[in-house]
């Protein structure tokens, strides 16, 4: 089966950026204090990218907020800033420092500790003191089995938390942004996205993209089964033994639980062609944060997480 | 296009393990999902994997071995593209089971051979009539469990069959005796039952056509108008939605509804790249020729539709109730309608479906998962459609003004003109 050649999957990418859209236009009319959360992954750079094509020639009538959880990839953040121009779009930064600072939070000081679940706190704090009353992520219903059940308006409470067990009916996707002061609702423009789609639709719009998501040479450290870049918040335990190899960025995400993959796969038809073969699921493959245990993502994402 | 299927039946009649089954078959289970089930089903104290866990992937879902709300797979075969909605078959969450089958093309309804049909299968094949879904397939499961018996099979479909005449709106029926558990007919025939001659339930899903609707004409319910500031689009308006109904071309003669006032498209803009024609569910944004009064919840419709939306405050529908709180006659609530939020008042319930012999009753109110037709007066005057010819402009939801909650969903049948 060759899909990269098969017109007739364009048209599906097509169709979803149609969805995608008119569910940005939606939200965006329906809530009056929307946000965009930027992450400098490809799924947000993907949405970065819907959202000013859902409003040309217009501004993107909305900020983009990063969670900044001070354990980044270099290239990452420049990249961010690079976006941020080139949409012509409002940038805030909500830091992870921040709130360990003024105590919100309390860092775990073990050292395979990550800030990745401390983020939860950053952005409810973020997004209570903008009144933001909506919030766009780039998550995919392909990405996790919690993500798979989740409506694409998804309703969070006063304490931000997500009720799997009380979501709202959405049928015929009208969807429903009615809330109360202090509740705000999550929507999703990519939930019927697959990965491989999301990397068709950054080959047919040239989207850029972090560089960390092509091969580079990189020193790593295998463990658990996950190739973490070493420097920065990762530090090397007794016994581990650093080596250097071609590697690429499946996901992106805090560098301290995010892995790498091994690939010599240097442009977006080269990953493509990867993607496509791939037996492995992205966040199998490269998230610490989600094999952590069986609901890990669920419990996450009760919390407030994206 | 990808075909949109959505599982139904009642709770133990192995939907999430066919799903399972389905994604498990055509090869389309990453290999660290499938170690994850197998983990998974260790722990659950399940013998051999359970593939149900592939999409009940809530913790309270894999504990009690429910679905409670639906999950969305996405699967592809060399044919066709899918994605497939897992919903729940208790009966408590049924409006979960119409979030999921409300987009659908096809519904599966599943049915234990063993058991027969039950309350739920009705209620469910009744749902997917009132929704306007023509293709059902009756997947006849643990067929195994009777000996792969033709008769016991024979006996179910018969019954299914003859209730299917009974439906509001008509549905084409397929059924397919399969076995979840150990695979038969899903993706491969296999040989164990030589007296069946249709396809496996895969084969058929890649074969199956699905009548696409778009033959009334264009409407586009307004979502957002584009302003750009700045001197170089001084003049530019968009009016930004997702058109419905037919498709719409430069030049194209309009009707702003409810207004009635009528000009003509301009330029047509695709994700801000001008096209000549814009077609059925493309997001675009259009400018028109003269500076018509135009904004969010209007309808712009061509003017040489072969049938116009009518604009209308009262209305029938048909209604499936989503909420504890009963439904009855004078209740104010919050309606939306295609890009529209207004208040609604049920004036009256006119019936309440019996799912079971299809027959409308006399009802005075409306309880959770009840099925019914309602009258309603809306506060604004909404530019609607019966739902059996355009869907968007002829669905509703009520919404619980204090809570926020969503209660209702509405199709739009007599629209008074």
């Amino acid at each position: 089966m060759n899909l990269l050649s098969d017109e007739s999957v364009d048209v599906g990418v097509a169709e979803l950026e149609d969805e995608a859209i008119s569910i940005i236009r939606e939200v965006s009319a329906e809530c009056r204090s929307p946000v965009l959360l930027f992450s400098g992954g490809k799924d947000s750079a993907v949405l970065l990218h819907l959202a000013w094509r859902a409003f040309r020639p217009a501004r993107i009538p909305f900020p983009v907020l990063h969670v900044d959880t001070g354990h980044n990839f270099p290239e990452v953040i420049e990249y961010r800033d690079r976006m941020a121009e080139r949409y012509d779009v409002e940038l805030l930064v909500a830091r992870v420092q921040d709130s360990i600072d003024s105590g919100r939070v309390v860092e775990d000081d073990s050292p395979r500790a990550s800030r990745n679940r401390l983020q939860s706190v950053t952005l409810l704090d973020a997004i209570s003191e903008h009144g933001f009353t909506a919030a766009f992520g780039g998550g995919r219903r392909d990405e996790d089995k919690a993500r798979a059940k989740e409506r694409i308006m998804s309703f969070r409470d006063r304490f931000g938390q997500w009720d799997p067990r009380a979501q709202r009916p959405e049928p015929w996707n009208l969807l429903n942004g009615r809330i109360r002061a202090g509740e705000h609702v999550r929507a999703f423009p990519l939930s019927n996205w697959t990965e491989l789609d999301v990397w068709r639709y950054i080959r047919e719009q040239s989207i850029p993209l972090p560089s960390i998501y092509f091969t580079h040479r990189r020193v790593v450290v295998e463990r658990d089964g996950m190739l973490l870049s070493v420097g920065g918040p990762v530090v090397l335990e007794a016994g581990e033994v650093p080596r250097e190899m071609q590697v690429r960025y499946r996901t992106v995400g805090d560098a301290s639980c995010t892995g790498a993959i091994e690939s010599s796969a240097s442009n977006v038809d080269d990953v493509l062609r990867e993607v496509a073969v791939a037996r492995i699921t992205e966040r199998g493959a490269t998230r610490a944060d989600d094999n952590f245990s069986d609901s890990a993502m669920e419990d996450r994402k009760r919390e407030g997480y994206f | 296009m990808a075909l949109r299927i959505a599982t139904a039946g009642s709770v133990d009649d192995g939907k999430s393990t066919l799903i399972g089954r389905l994604l498990h078959d055509s090869k389309t289970v990453f290999e660290d999902q499938l170690r994850a089930v197998e983990r998974a089903s260790k722990r659950y104290g399940d013998g051999t994997t359970n593939l149900a866990l592939l999409t009940d992937g809530l913790r309270a879902e894999r504990e009690q071995g429910i679905t409670i709300d639906v999950a969305y797979r996405y699967f592809a075969t060399p044919q066709r593209t899918f994605v497939v909605a897992d919903t729940p078959g208790h009966a408590q969450y049924t409006r979960n089971m119409v979030t999921g089958a409300s987009v659908s093309d096809v519904v599966i309804v599943l049915v234990d051979v063993r058991v027969g049909p039950t309350e739920q299968t009705w209620r469910h094949l009744f749902i997917a009539s009132l929704l306007g879904i023509r293709q059902i397939v009756l997947a006849v499961n643990k067929i195994d469990l009777v000996d792969y018996d033709d008769a016991t099979y024979n006996a179910v479909v018969a019954q299914v069959l003859d209730h299917a005449q009974r439906l509001p709106y008509p549905v084409d029926v397929v059924a397919i005796p399969v076995s979840a558990l150990n695979g038969d007919n899903v993706v491969d025939r296999g040989d164990n039952t030589a007296w069946y001659s249709g396809d496996s339930l895969l084969g058929h899903l890649e074969g199956v056509e699905v009548d696409q609707r778009h033959d009334q004409g264009a409407r586009l319910p307004v979502q957002w108008i584009i302003r750009p500031h700045g001197q170089e689009f001084h003049d530019y308006r968009g009016v930004a939605g997702r058109l419905t109904g037919g498709s719409l071309a430069v030049g194209d003669e309009v009707v702003v509804l409810p207004s009635g006032e009528r000009t003509r498209v301009s330029a047509i803009d695709r994700g801000g790249e001008a096209v000549d024609l814009a077609l059925p569910t493309q997001s675009i944004s259009v400018q028109l020729e003269d500076d018509v009064d135009v904004g969010r919840g209007d309808v712009l419709v061509s003017a040489s539709a072969a049938s116009r939306p009518v604009v209308a405050s009262e209305f029938e529908a048909d209604v499936c109730w989503m909420t504890d709180r009963a439904l009855e006659p004078n209740s104010r609530w919050a309606l939306k309608h295609t890009t529209r939020s207004t208040r609604a008042i049920v004036t009256d319930i006119v019936a309440r479906y019996d799912v079971e012999t299809a027959d409308t009753l006399p009802a005075d109110r409306l309880v959770l998962n009840d099925l019914g037709r309602v009258r309603i007066a809306t506060m604004s005057p909404l530019v609607v459609d019966p739902y059996e010819s355009e869907r968007q402009c002829g669905s509703a939801i009520l919404v619980d003004e204090s809570s926020g909650a969503t209660v209702g969903a509405l199709m739009i049948r007599n629209t008074g003109a």
